[in-house]
């Protein structure tokens, strides 16, 4: 009988002091960056976005209600077995609640999967392609930054009504490559311009003189580049060695960051339209977020929309948190979707029934040589393309979770 | 006019780009058939050597302001010395041990190599432009050629045949070839076998490196080149045959050419296409087309 009571009050005991710190399983909120650390988007995305992760951590207080907040990260090689590997092992064995950023699509859809079957917050920076919020949509799953359709809306919008109206693609031969060319070709046709051709080339690939050529015979005013990082860079590069832009053609780069810029040079750049969710040198906020960021990173460099757009979304996710008091997936991410966003990155920010975070894009153009003051600054900000028409709208989302 | 539906002018036009990118494949294979032919080891590091190559050259514009055509000289040198601190602490204790050890020392090598480079500067790469004497390009008809890459195509085409020249037909590449025969009979004539071996991993390296200077107004300066480069070059000298000059250098530029034709014809295919020659080759002629024995 006493042993009975014994037992009963320490189970009582057990259950009130787990009342205490039920909201927050296991004590603790951990949030994992899944990111490209050592490959071709490491640049853009990587070391970069661990360090915006942590500065929004910092800047929340490092303690969400009195339970700390944890930190960890892991390099998915940009491979989708891997990420989704990476994924189950610290949902199943870390008590990781949140995994952010996941640049590369087949990465991101990997995590989606594994996110969506175990409840879990799966929070898109780096990765652009629409499925994330039409068919491979979940209740707990964000796609942030930016998105193949917002660039093709952006850039592709620009130069069709600045009259650049037949067009020729270079398209990486993957997943993305093919997501960004359809969305592309759509704002193209919409704006009465024609596309004259295509040719899809390998992932990754050096050599775009071959490819360039066969553009260069389609005799279209523009060649859309529909591809990323390096392979953007060399194609950008040897059109200019080819003579293909001194002679009247044009490129479109699709999907430019701020660091393949740095890489290319302005001399090689200027002139170039590009559509971006961030820039730092846009007011006094980016400018003191960056600076700090660029510190911390060691100095030389800036953020990609990518870094800052990954401080974004973790921030967001422990003020959700915070407010349901709980790191259950599906009751933060109802929370997310209430709480409106105003950060450095996003101006009355708001997230939609597909998961996806609405907010201005802008439209900006690559600085000539001389018309930069001094390192990093390099774009020319042409026009803000407001969050409601850079996005694709709700009711043409194939999104389970939208009511028609 | 046109052949299969594609115009002449464009089939010409591929061609010369695929003799460009077979210059390259042509002086990287030729380096690693040397080495391979003359020490036995099947060197993995090469394409992080191109690498070094680029990459001094552009440390040097950019901290020493040495231009391109300096670059050119102390690039090769700088880096055949780190070849030869690699061959002289690591890869002489190999001989005579199995192939693979050296295969995977130097593959190791490779991968910290280039895990340095990523980690100083990042994997976009660095701009480097092409000297002024060699801007601009000519207008051949069928298409635009960019003077620098017909200098690319000459310079190979120089350094490949006198390296071929000074090993099969010179008493020093008949002292090499014996050495490699019979060291012991060699050394008994005077001459310093395991010098010659150095010298000649460092000759190697040096090749890597001078296609890497070559490389670097093409491409980005990026610790990747390397790596992205050096599968198609050992297909190359499999198909070739291991360890044979002058079949690794026509199967450069003959797979080179192959490709560029793919990337007209079917371009998703233009990145697998040489290693399906490569299976077919060696079904038919396991020792490489150019060979000896199997």
């Amino acid at each position: 009988m006493v042993m009975k009571r014994l037992l009963l009050g320490a189970a009582a005991l057990a259950l009130s002091t787990g009342m205490a710190h039920a909201q927050y399983s296991d004590g603790k909120v951990k949030i994992g960056v899944l990111t490209d650390l050592s490959g071709t988007y490491s640049d853009l995305a990587g070391k970069g976005t661990i360090v915006a992760a942590q500065m929004a951590i910092d800047d929340f207080g490092g303690k969400l209600n009195g339970q700390p907040i944890e930190l960890i990260s892991a390099d998915h090689q940009n491979k989708a077995d891997i990420a989704s590997g990476i994924a189950r092992k610290w949902y199943d064995t870390e008590q990781v609640d949140a995994i952010a950023e996941l640049v590369t699509t087949a990465a991101a859809i990997a995590v989606r999967e594994v996110s969506k079957e175990k409840g879990k917050i799966d929070l898109v920076s780096g990765a652009a392609s629409t499925p994330l919020t039409n068919d491979k949509c979940s209740a707990t799953g964000f796609h942030w930054t930016y998105d193949t359709y917002a660039l093709a809306n952006g850039t592709g919008d620009a130069v069709v009504k600045n009259g650049g109206k037949t067009w020729f693609f270079l398209t990486a031969d993957y997943a993305f490559g093919h997501n960004l060319q359809a969305q592309t070709e759509k704002v193209v046709k919409a704006n009465g311009g024609t596309v004259k051709g295509s040719v899809k080339h390998p992932f990754p690939n050096s050599d775009f003189s071959s490819f360039l050529l066969q553009a260069q015979s389609s005799g279209a005013q523009i060649i859309g580049l529909a591809n990323a990082g390096a392979d953007t860079i060399n194609a950008i590069k040897q059109a200019k060695e080819f003579g293909i832009t001194q002679a009247g053609q044009s490129l479109a780069g699709l999907l430019v960051f701020i660091t393949d810029v740095h890489s290319l040079g302005l001399e090689n750049a200027q002139g170039m339209m590009l559509t971006t969710g961030f820039y730092w040198d846009m007011d006094d906020q980016t400018r003191a977020w960056s600076k700090r960021w660029s510190e911390k990173m060691g100095g030389g460099k800036m953020p990609s929309m990518v870094h800052a757009g990954t401080y974004s979304q973790v921030l967001h996710y422990l003020r959700a948190a915070a407010a349901a008091k709980t790191d259950e997936g599906i009751k933060v991410a109802d929370e997310m979707r209430k709480l409106p966003i105003n950060d450095f990155f996003a101006k009355n920010g708001k997230i939609r029934a597909d998961g996806r975070m609405v907010h201005d894009m802008y439209l900006a153009q690559v600085k000539k040589p001389s018309e930069s003051k001094g390192p990093w600054d390099y774009y020319k900000i042409i026009r803000t393309i407001p969050g409601d028409t850079a996005y694709q709208p709700l009711s043409e989302s194939t999104c389970p979770l939208v009511k028609k | 006019m046109t052949i299969l539906g594609i115009p002449t002018q464009a089939l010409f036009g591929q061609l010369l780009l695929g003799l460009i990118n077979g210059a390259f494949y042509a002086m990287l294979s030729l380096g690693l058939a040397l080495i391979f032919g003359l020490l036995n080891i099947i060197n993995f590091s090469h394409g992080a050597l191109y690498m070094m190559g680029a990459f001094v050259a552009w440390l040097a514009l950019n901290f020493l302001g040495l231009g391109y055509w300096g670059a050119l000289i102390v690039a090769p040198l700088v880096v055949a010395l780190v070849g030869i601190v690699i061959e002289r602490t690591m890869l002489c204790r190999l001989y005579k041990l199995d192939h693979l050890y050296g295969l995977l020392l130097t593959f190791g090598l490779a991968l910290i190599i280039e895990g340095l480079f990523r980690e100083g500067y990042g994997v976009s790469g660095q701009p480097y432009s092409v000297p002024s004497a060699l801007a601009g390009g000519w207008n051949l008809g069928f298409m635009f050629l960019p003077i620098y890459r017909g200098w690319v195509v000459v310079a190979s085409l120089v350094l490949c045949l006198g390296t071929w020249y000074a090993i099969e037909k010179t008493k020093l590449g008949a002292y090499l070839r014996a050495g490699t025969e019979n060291p012991t009979l060699v050394q008994a004539f005077g001459i310093n076998v395991p010098l010659m071996i150095t010298l000649t991993y460092g000759f190697g390296v040096a090749l890597a490196a001078i296609a890497g200077v070559l490389a670097a107004p093409i491409y980005q300066v990026s610790p990747k080149m390397g790596s992205d480069l050096i599968i198609v070059v050992f297909a190359v000298v499999v198909i070739g045959g291991m360890g044979s000059i002058m079949g690794s250098i026509l199967t450069g530029y003959m797979l080179g050419i192959v490709e560029g034709l793919t990337k007209v014809f079917y371009p998703e295919a233009a990145s697998t296409v040489i290693f399906m020659v490569m299976v077919v080759v060696l079904l038919i002629k396991p020792a490489g087309l150019f060979g000896k024995g199997a």
